[in-house]
């Protein structure tokens, strides 16, 4: 079992996706709790690799008994491992949440909807743990495919949304593969570390610069960066509440962690700093969609949506630390990673209980009845929002502390106040909402208070009027961003900085 | 100079726990106003007590030292309770006790709304505060400080009306702001120095700088911590914020979150750049530049304020750069004045602010044109007042005199005329500001004849305490608690070891 570690995780999820829909031809709850188990599974099983590589280094485990670089090779490494984690973990809680909301939003569909998403996660396990290019392609896609499916059962608009989402989609997998063909036909290889030790021995070959901008083009498509965002703000609006707080915390997440993978651990620091500036290009582009997306964010009058440029703005902090390439960049860009999937997933798990609760989330129509509907959702809310601005002790501070400190050490000032002002816009919108929240009386009389299903309903328990399948989750989520903050520095020093690029 | 002994101490962590633990205890108790009531007031005075047990160590230049853990590799969150943190928090913590008992008669004598959030949020800020106060290093520092920023947030949107919400929106963006530019600071004093503790006399040791990167990141920090410290022209959140409800703007925007402010600019001068550093790159002519405009220009400002909160609030602007301009001059004498300042100015615009708050619960009244003939409805509530804006302009034997004292003494010791001469002018200013109100109270007979009443006790008895403290600090200022043998012994670590 223990050689098996890195192969297990992915292979559980596809197992359960693929035995969803005999599983539970008689009665579709059972899709719901095979979906929990499988996702309880992977949380354990990638617990225990992290604990695993934390003692004892990596773990490398060869499909079929093929040793690379012939057959594919799965690697676990500290940074694989801790993105596992991260991604599952968030995952978990976000299944267990959509128990309460996913029957009103996708009546009768429940079956689809969880092997989608086990697909969904088996993809972005894979993605993370293999060590082979064309194997990272072959999960992109199985990922890229069940996030499609995932946001075009949503409402009306979600079909089209997810169409220009697969048109792009599509477009980024295929650069990414035209990418890892040239490197192919250079370096003869497809396992990564193979091809990390050939390509210091070709040189100045314009293949694989090719190569690097072609991977580099197609992952930013899927990662949202600026100005390849343009289908994410749909897609994450009109899918259902649950797709969107699965994919927004962890799809473009995986992304950002393939192009850190790649560049920093295939290409090279070295190579991609210097031969060719691909961070410099990334770490403006970046600077520029923080304030983009920002901006955007403050715009908005729909919350999906503000949380949709919110997430093309946060996107933007990840590249900038990858840009960075330096130590303290690229540990501001993977505690990133962890961080906004925490961050968005908890603010995407309100946005849902909003829709279940009123019917809708637009803030124009947020009122202070919400505080006493929602509590919990609000308080939650309350603290992902202070994280996202940045405020002490929350996980966003660090990212930001950590990102500035990149930022001075590389002596770029621009980065620096990019920083620091999108911390500010991220201040206007969100305090826009909790004012609305906590302050904006109701307008008039709302006589339709008890015309809600659920008002009244489990009143005088600790939750409120809120149920506890859809409060323990958001509260859980947001909460832990406190502990992530106040502990940040052991996930810094045990996890990010064990593996720092080699070369930085 | 031997660097005073450090000793380790769960008690800093304790004093800055108890009220956050209080927190929870009073949201739970949100129906039972006597049980919240009673959280409140026994965190404030074990708070109050935990602080008063490390008075001795500071008096003999012990620290005690907590450590949490490391919050980014190396850089821990850190606590010490070296002789200027005691010194803040000993005044902070202990007029809370008696804003506490102040806070419940003037929230049952208007019947406020929202009662439990106040009293946590308000427990939020002590602890906030506290920490700002013995924060060890920088980082520790602007984590407490933000956590504060925004603990006080809901003290200033209390109210729910339209100026409150503005009023808030306007607190947070220059806080916010703020708080960016000195996590900015923090960050490249980080790269710079290679270290955040504070170290009396300067951090950054033999570190070399780029040019102009000493002026630039002095500039930042001075943003930073200006804002709360109200330096203009950074000041105008704070004459907004006094649409808070009374006891927030005693305590809050009198004491503790303004305080914070200038504890941070003492901070970032004494501990952070240090003289040689200030002297050098003519830091201490800018920033006493900046404290002599603003106190000049607050005073003036102050007799425009027809509401009395506002003009208080004015008052505190001018008065929070005495302590800067203290600080700025850098001299013994001037930062004992400077220190001093902060616990004379905090125990009389209390009691200015708490005159003023229970005069709106019995009268409803805030303007100033208002006031004809209260002293005669208000004896014991005026004759506070009285005596606290007699201190405030500078006259003896109330303790404001004592402090500006201290820092004329020191202009003169920095070989410096022109601070003297602001202190001299802005004294008159503020008696002539605060003397109408007096005039108007005691000696105008009142259009309509008040009915005489005094606040309730809770609300009486605590700016009785503050104004016979005024008195008694004024009197004697090592009284009780050693204010001015902790402030010598602070301005000495300052300069090199003369009083350590």
């Amino acid at each position: 079992m223990v050689n098996n570690a890195p192969a297990l995780v992915p292979l559980l999820l596809l197992a359960t996706a693929i035995s969803i829909p005999v599983l539970a031809i008689r009665k579709a709850k059972v899709a719901f709790f095979a979906t929990m188990l499988a996702s309880f599974g992977s949380v354990i099983l990638s617990s225990y690799n992290v604990f695993r590589v934390w003692r004892n280094g990596p773990l490398s485990y060869h499909f079929g008994g093929w040793l690379p670089p012939i057959g594919i090779e799965y690697v676990l490494d500290p940074l694989s491992s801790f993105v596992a984690l991260a991604v599952n973990g968030i995952a978990f809680f976000v299944l267990w949440h959509s128990g309460g909301v996913q029957e009103r939003e996708l009546p009768g569909k429940s079956v689809p909807y969880y092997a989608l998403t086990l697909l969904f996660l088996c993809g972005a396990n894979g993605m993370i743990v293999t060590g082979d290019l064309f194997n990272l392609y072959v999960f992109l896609e199985i990922f890229s495919l069940a996030a499609y499916g995932l946001i075009g059962i949503g409402e009306k608009q979600a079909p089209v949304a997810s169409f220009r989402y697969l048109i792009m989609g599509t477009v980024g997998g295929s650069f990414y593969l035209l990418g890892i063909g040239y490197l192919y036909i250079v370096t003869g290889s497809l396992n990564m570390a193979d091809v990390r030790n050939i390509l210091p021995h070709v040189p100045g070959n314009p293949a694989v610069a090719t190569a690097l901008s072609l991977i580099v083009i197609g992952m930013g498509i899927k990662m949202a960066v600026f100005p390849l965002h343009g289908w994410l703000p749909d897609a994450y609006t009109y899918a259902p509440s649950t797709s969107s707080a699965l994919v927004a915390p962890i799809g473009t997440k995986i992304a950002a962690y393939a192009v850190i993978r790649i560049l920093f651990f295939v290409f090279g620091v070295d190579f991609v700093s210097r031969t060719l500036p691909v961070t410099d290009v990334i770490a403006w582009l970046s600077a520029i969609g923080i304030l983009y997306g920002s901006v955007m964010a403050l715009a908005q009058n729909e919350m999906k949506r503000m949380l949709a440029y919110s997430s093309i703005a946060q996107i933007g902090y990840i590249g900038l630390g990858i840009g960075l390439a330096n130590p303290l960049g690229y540990i501001g860009a993977v505690l990133h990673i962890l961080n906004h999937a925490f961050m968005k997933g908890a603010l995407f798990l309100v946005a849902a209980n909003l829709r279940k609760k009123t019917g809708q989330s637009d803030i124009s129509m947020l009122d202070a009845t919400l505080r006493k509907k929602l509590p919990w959702t609000m308080a939650a809310f309350t603290v992902a929002a202070l994280s996202m601005i940045g405020i002490p002790p929350t996980a966003g501070f660090f990212s930001k502390w950590y990102l500035a400190l990149g930022a001075i050490d590389r002596g770029n000032w621009v980065f620096l106040a990019v920083i620091l002002v999108s911390s500010l816009l991220n201040a206007a919108y969100f305090f826009r909402i909790l004012e609305k929240v906590y302050l904006a009386p109701p307008p008039g009389q709302t006589a339709g208070e008890d015309s809600h299903p659920e008002a009244g309903k489990g009143r005088g328990s600790l939750a409120g009027e809120e149920e506890y399948c859809l409060m323990i989750p958001v509260v859980v989520v947001s909460f832990s961003l406190l502990l992530i903050g106040l502990w940040n520095a052991n996930i810094v020093r045990e996890v990010i900085q064990r593996i720092l690029p080699p070369g930085m | 100079m031997t660097p005073p002994e450090i000793y380790s101490s769960t008690i800093p962590f304790y004093a800055v726990m108890v009220s956050l633990v209080a927190m929870p205890l009073i949201l739970l108790s949100s129906r039972h106003a006597v049980l919240r009531e009673f959280w409140t007031l026994a965190a404030s005075v074990v708070k109050f007590s935990l602080v008063c047990l490390l008075l001795p160590g500071a008096l003999a230049g012990r620290v005690a030292g907590f450590t949490f853990w490391e919050i980014s590799p190396g850089i821990s969150l850190a606590l010490k309770a070296d002789a200027f943190g005691v010194f803040f928090a000993l005044i902070a913590s202990g007029l809370w006790i008696l804003t506490s008992v102040y806070s419940i008669g003037y929230v049952r004598g208007l019947k406020e709304r929202k009662q439990t959030r106040y009293f946590a949020c308000f427990a939020v800020c002590l602890s906030a505060t506290i920490g700002v106060a013995f924060a060890a290093n920088l980082l520790t520092f602007v984590f407490f400080y933000e956590i504060l920023t925004i603990a006080t947030y809901p003290l200033v949107i209390h109210k729910e009306t339209k100026i409150a919400v503005s009023a808030g929106r306007k607190y947070l963006v220059y806080t916010l702001t703020a708080g960016v530019l000195l996590i900015a600071a923090t960050a490249w004093t980080y790269r710079l120095a290679g270290t955040l503790d504070f170290r009396p006399g300067g951090l950054f040791g033999d570190a070399s700088f780029p040019p102009g990167a000493v002026t630039a990141l002095f500039l930042l920090f001075l943003a930073g911590v200006g804002v709360k410290a109200a330096v203009m022209p950074l000041h105008s959140w704070l004459p907004a914020a006094m649409a808070a409800p009374t006891p927030v703007s005693a305590l809050l925007h009198a004491v503790a979150v303004v305080k914070s402010g200038v504890f941070g600019v003492v901070r970032v001068v004494g501990f952070v750049f240090g003289p040689a550093l200030m002297h050098r790159f003519g830091l201490n002519i800018l920033l006493a530049t900046v404290a002599g405009v603003t106190i000049l220009l607050a005073s003036l400002l102050a007799y425009r304020q027809d509401n009395l909160k506002h003009r208080l609030a004015y008052s505190t602007v001018g008065h929070l750069s005495y302590i800067v301009l203290g600080a700025a001059l850098l001299s013994p004498a001037s930062l004992v004045g400077g220190l001093l300042h902060i616990a004379n100015h905090a125990t009389m615009k209390i009691t200015l602010f708490f005159c003023a708050g229970a005069i709106y619960v019995t009268h409803h009244k805030e303007k100033i044109s208002e006031l004809d003939g209260i002293g005669r409805a208000m004896p014991w509530t005026m004759g506070a007042f009285t005596v606290a804006a007699i201190g405030l302009a500078g006259i003896p034997p109330v303790n404001g005199f004592i402090s500006k004292w201290q820092l004329g003494l020191g202009s003169l010791q920095a070989g410096e005329l022109l601070p003297l001469a602001v202190l001299v002018v802005s004294g008159l200013l503020n008696a002539g500001y605060f003397a109408p109100v007096i005039f108007r109270a005691f000696m105008k007979p009142p259009a309509v004849p008040h009915e005489r009443g005094e606040a309730s006790y809770a609300m009486v008895i605590p700016l009785l305490v503050t104004a016979l403290l005024s008195l008694l600090l004024g009197l004697d200022p090592d009284l009780f608690f050693h204010f001015h043998r902790l402030a010598v012994g602070v301005s000495g670590s300052i300069l090199g070891g003369i009083g350590q």
